[in-house]
C-alpha cells in the first residue's frame, strides 16, 4: 500500500515536471495542477496510511480506538484541494486571456516588457 | 484578544463593505481610506501592547494549543503589521488620485484590503498550515490586482507570476506534510519543542530545505527572482507600490520566523552566498534598465539580498539588522513606486529616454523623489544609511568580510541607479513637450507622509534599532513566545 502510494506520488510529480518544462502555456497549467495534486497526496500520506479504520469515537469512549486513521491530514488536504482548485480556475481563465492577447500559447513569446 | 483580532477583522470588513457598496470611485475611496486608517490605529495599538506587555497569543474558539488555531504577536510580528498598515494607509490615500477606471473596474479597494488581510494574517498566525492559507489569501488578491487592467503585458507577465507562486505553494505544502508526518504537529511553538528533542532536527532537514526554497521563491532570492521584475512594473502604480512594499517581505518574514524559531542552527556559507548573489545580480540588472519601475523592481531583489544576509549571519546583531532593514525597506520602496507614478504623470511615461525636465517644474516633486532615493542608496541621516550601517557592522562582527564588501559595493551601484533616474528624468532637458498633467493632491500627500516616515526612521534610528534589537532577542530566545502560546506548562 505505502509503496504503491509512494510510486503514484512519484509518477504524478514526474508527469507534472515534464509538463512544466515543455514551454507551452496549457501544458504549464496542467503541470501546475498535477504538481499541487502531488503535494496533496504527499500531505495525505504523511498522516500514515491506515486501511478501513475511520477515526470514529465509539459510544462511551472519549477518543477513537488506537490504530485508527489520523483525521488531521485529511482535513488539511481538503482545505488545500479547495484552495488549489480556486487558484487553478483563476490560472485557467488568466491563461485563456493571455493566449487571446498574445495570439499564441508559446511561453517564450510572453516576455513581460511593459508597454 | 481584541488587539490580535482587530488587524484581521478590520481589513476583512472593509473588503466586504467595498464589495457590497456601489462601485463609484468616491464611495469606494471613502471606505478604503477609512478602513486603512482604522487598520493603522489597530496595528499601532497592537505594537504598543506587545511592546509594553510582551508576547501575546490567543487561541481561536478556545481550543487549547496546539490543537486550535493560534494567533500570536511578538515584537517582530507587531512591528511588521504596524509598518504594513502604515504603507497600506499611504497607498489607500494615493489611490484617490489614480484614474477612476482603475478603481471602479478592478475593485481595487476590495482586493487591496483582502491583500492586507492576507499579509496581516501571515504575520500573526502561530500555525504552519494557517500560514499557508494566509499566503494563498494574499496571493489570490494579488493575482486579481495584477491583471485587473487586462492589458497584454499584465496578463502575460501574470502567467509567470501565478506559475511561480503556485510552484512555491506546492513546495510549502510538501514541507507542511513532511513536518507533520515526522513530528505530528503544525503549531509553530509546539513544533519548536518537538524539534528540540534529540535527532528530530536532523530528520526534519528535508522539510527545512523545502521551506527555504518555497519562501526563497516568494521573497525573490537569487536564482528564483525572475517573476518579480517581470510582473511588478505592469499594474497601476498604487498596486505595484503595495506589492513592492509588502509581498516579498511576507516571504522574508516567513524566512526569519522559520529559521529562528524552528531551525535556529545557522545555515551559514551557502545562504550568505545566495544573499550576496541576490544583492549583486539585482543591482547589476537594475543598472542596465531604462524604465523607472523596472529599475526599482530589480532594486527590490537587491535589497532582499541585504535582508537575507542579516539572517544568514545567524548572529543576534545580524537578525536585528535584518529586521531594521525590512522596516526601512517597506516604507522606502513603497514610496519610490508611488513617486514613480508621479514621475510618469508629470513626464508622460516611464521610459527614461522620453522623460526629462521634471526638476524645472518645481522643487516639490524633486524632493519627494530625492528623499526615498537617497535613503535607498544609504545617505545619512535617512533610514537607509542606518540600515546599511548596522548590517555592515554585523557582517564585520561575524567576520563575513566578503559580504560586508559586497554590501558597500552594491550600495554604491544603488547610488548610480538612483542618479541615473535623477539625471534622465529630472535634470536633462525634456525631449518633447510633455502634457502638463495634475499630480493629484492625495497622491502628493501620501508620498510626503512616507517621506516623513523615512526621515523619521533615520532621525529616530535609535528608537527603531532598540525595537529591532528587542525583536531579535525574542527570536533568539523563544521562551517567552513558547510560554505565550502553550501556557506555563511548557
Amino acid at each position: 500500500m505505502t509503496l504503491f502510494v509512494a510510486l503514484a506520488i512519484g509518477v504524478v510529480y514526474g508527469v507534472s515536471i515534464l509538463l512544466l518544462l515543455r514551454g507551452s502555456l496549457w501544458q504549464l497549467l496542467v503541470g501546475l495542477g498535477l504538481l499541487s495534486h502531488g503535494a496533496h497526496l504527499l500531505l495525505f500520506a504523511g498522516g500514515g496510511l491506515v486501511a478501513s479504520a475511520p477515526p470514529l469515537v465509539a459510544e462511551g469512549a472519549t477518543q477513537p480506538a488506537a490504530g485508527s486513521a489520523d483525521p488531521l491530514p485529511q482535513a488539511l488536504v481538503l482545505t488545500a484541494i479547495v484552495i488549489a482548485f480556486a487558484v487553478l480556475a483563476f490560472a485557467l481563465v488568466l491563461g485563456d486571456r493571455a493566449a487571446a492577447k498574445a495570439r499564441t500559447d508559446d511561453l517564450d513569446a510572453y516576455s513581460g516588457e511593459p508597454g | 484578544m481584541s488587539v490580535l483580532v482587530a488587524p484581521l477583522g478590520i481589513p476583512l470588513v472593509t473588503a466586504l463593505l467595498a464589495a457590497a457598496a456601489p462601485r463609484r470611485a468616491g464611495v469606494q475611496h471613502a471606505i478604503g481610506v477609512t478602513g486603512a486608517a482604522l487598520l493603522f490605529v489597530a496595528a499601532v495599538r497592537l505594537l504598543l501592547h506587545v511592546h509594553g506587555e510582551g508576547v501575546v497569543a490567543v487561541q481561536m474558539g478556545d481550543w487549547p494549543a496546539p490543537f486550535g488555531i493560534t494567533l500570536v504577536a511578538d515584537l517582530l510580528s507587531a512591528a511588521m503589521v504596524a509598518v504594513s498598515a502604515a504603507v497600506g494607509l499611504a497607498v489607500a490615500i494615493y489611490a484617490c488620485a489614480e484614474p477612476r477606471e482603475t478603481i471602479e473596474r478592478g475593485s481595487f479597494v476590495c482586493f487591496s484590503h483582502i491583500l492586507m488581510l492576507g499579509v496581516c494574517g501571515a504575520f500573526l498566525t502561530g500555525d504552519l498550515f494557517n500560514l499557508y492559507v494566509w499566503f494563498e489569501v494574499m496571493l489570490l488578491a494579488s493575482f486579481v490586482l495584477l491583471v485587473a487592467s487586462g492589458e497584454r503585458s499584465a496578463v502575460t507577465s501574470g502567467v509567470a507570476y501565478v506559475a511561480l507562486n503556485l510552484l512555491a505553494s506546492a513546495f510549502f505544502l510538501v514541507a507542511v506534510g513532511l513536518l507533520y508526518s515526522q513530528l505530528g504537529s503544525l503549531n509553530l511553538a509546539d513544533l519548536r519543542l518537538r524539534l528540540d528533542l534529540p535527532g528530530a532536527r536532523e530528520a526534519a532537514g528535508p522539510a527545512a530545505a523545502f521551506l527555504l526554497v518555497a519562501f526563497g521563491i516568494k521573497a525573490g532570492l537569487f536564482p528564483v527572482f525572475f517573476w518579480l521584475p517581470a510582473s511588478y512594473p505592469t499594474p497601476a502604480f498604487a498596486v505595484s507600490a503595495l506589492f513592492a512594499g509588502l509581498l516579498t517581505k511576507v516571504g522574508v518574514y516567513a524566512l526569519l520566523r522559520m529559521f529562528t524559531l524552528l531551525f535556529p542552527d545557522p545555515i551559514g556559507g551557502p545562504l550568505v552566498a545566495v544573499a550576496v548573489a541576490t544583492m549583486a545580480t539585482g543591482v547589476l540588472a537594475a543598472a542596465s534598465q531604462s524604465h523607472v519601475r523596472r529599475i526599482l523592481s530589480f532594486h527590490i531583489v537587491s535589497q532582499i539580498g541585504y535582508i537575507v544576509l542579516g539572517l544568514a549571519l545567524a548572529t543576534s546583531l545580524g537578525v536585528a539588522s535584518a529586521i531594521f532593514y525590512t522596516l526601512h525597506h517597506i516604507v522606502t520602496k513603497t514610496n519610490l513606486f508611488l513617486v514613480g507614478g508621479l514621475i510618469a504623470r508629470a513626464g508622460g511615461g516611464e521610459s527614461l529616454a522620453r522623460l526629462g525636465g521634471i526638476s524645472a517644474r518645481g522643487v516639490g516633486l524633486s524632493l519627494l523623489f530625492a528623499i526615498p532615493a537617497l535613503s535607498l542608496a544609504g545617505i545619512p541621516p535617512l533610514s537607509g544609511f542606518f540600515a546599511k550601517l548596522f548590517l555592515i557592522r554585523a557582517s564585520l562582527q561575524a567576520e563575513a568580510f566578503v559580504a560586508a564588501g559586497a554590501a558597500v559595493g552594491v550600495g554604491l551601484l544603488t547610488i548610480f541607479s538612483m542618479a541615473k533616474i535623477w539625471n534622465e528624468a529630472f535634470w536633462k532637458a525634456a525631449p518633447e513637450e510633455a502634457p502638463d498633467l495634475r499630480l493629484g493632491r492625495a497622491a502628493v500627500i501620501a508620498c510626503a507622509g512616507l517621506c516623513v516616515l523615512t526621515v523619521g526612521i533615520g532621525i529616530g534610528a535609535e528608537v527603531v534599532w532598540e525595537l529591532a534589537n528587542d525583536a531579535a532577542r525574542q527570536l533568539d530566545d523563544p521562551q517567552e513566545y513558547l510560554r505565550a502560546v502553550l501556557g506555563d506548562g511548557s
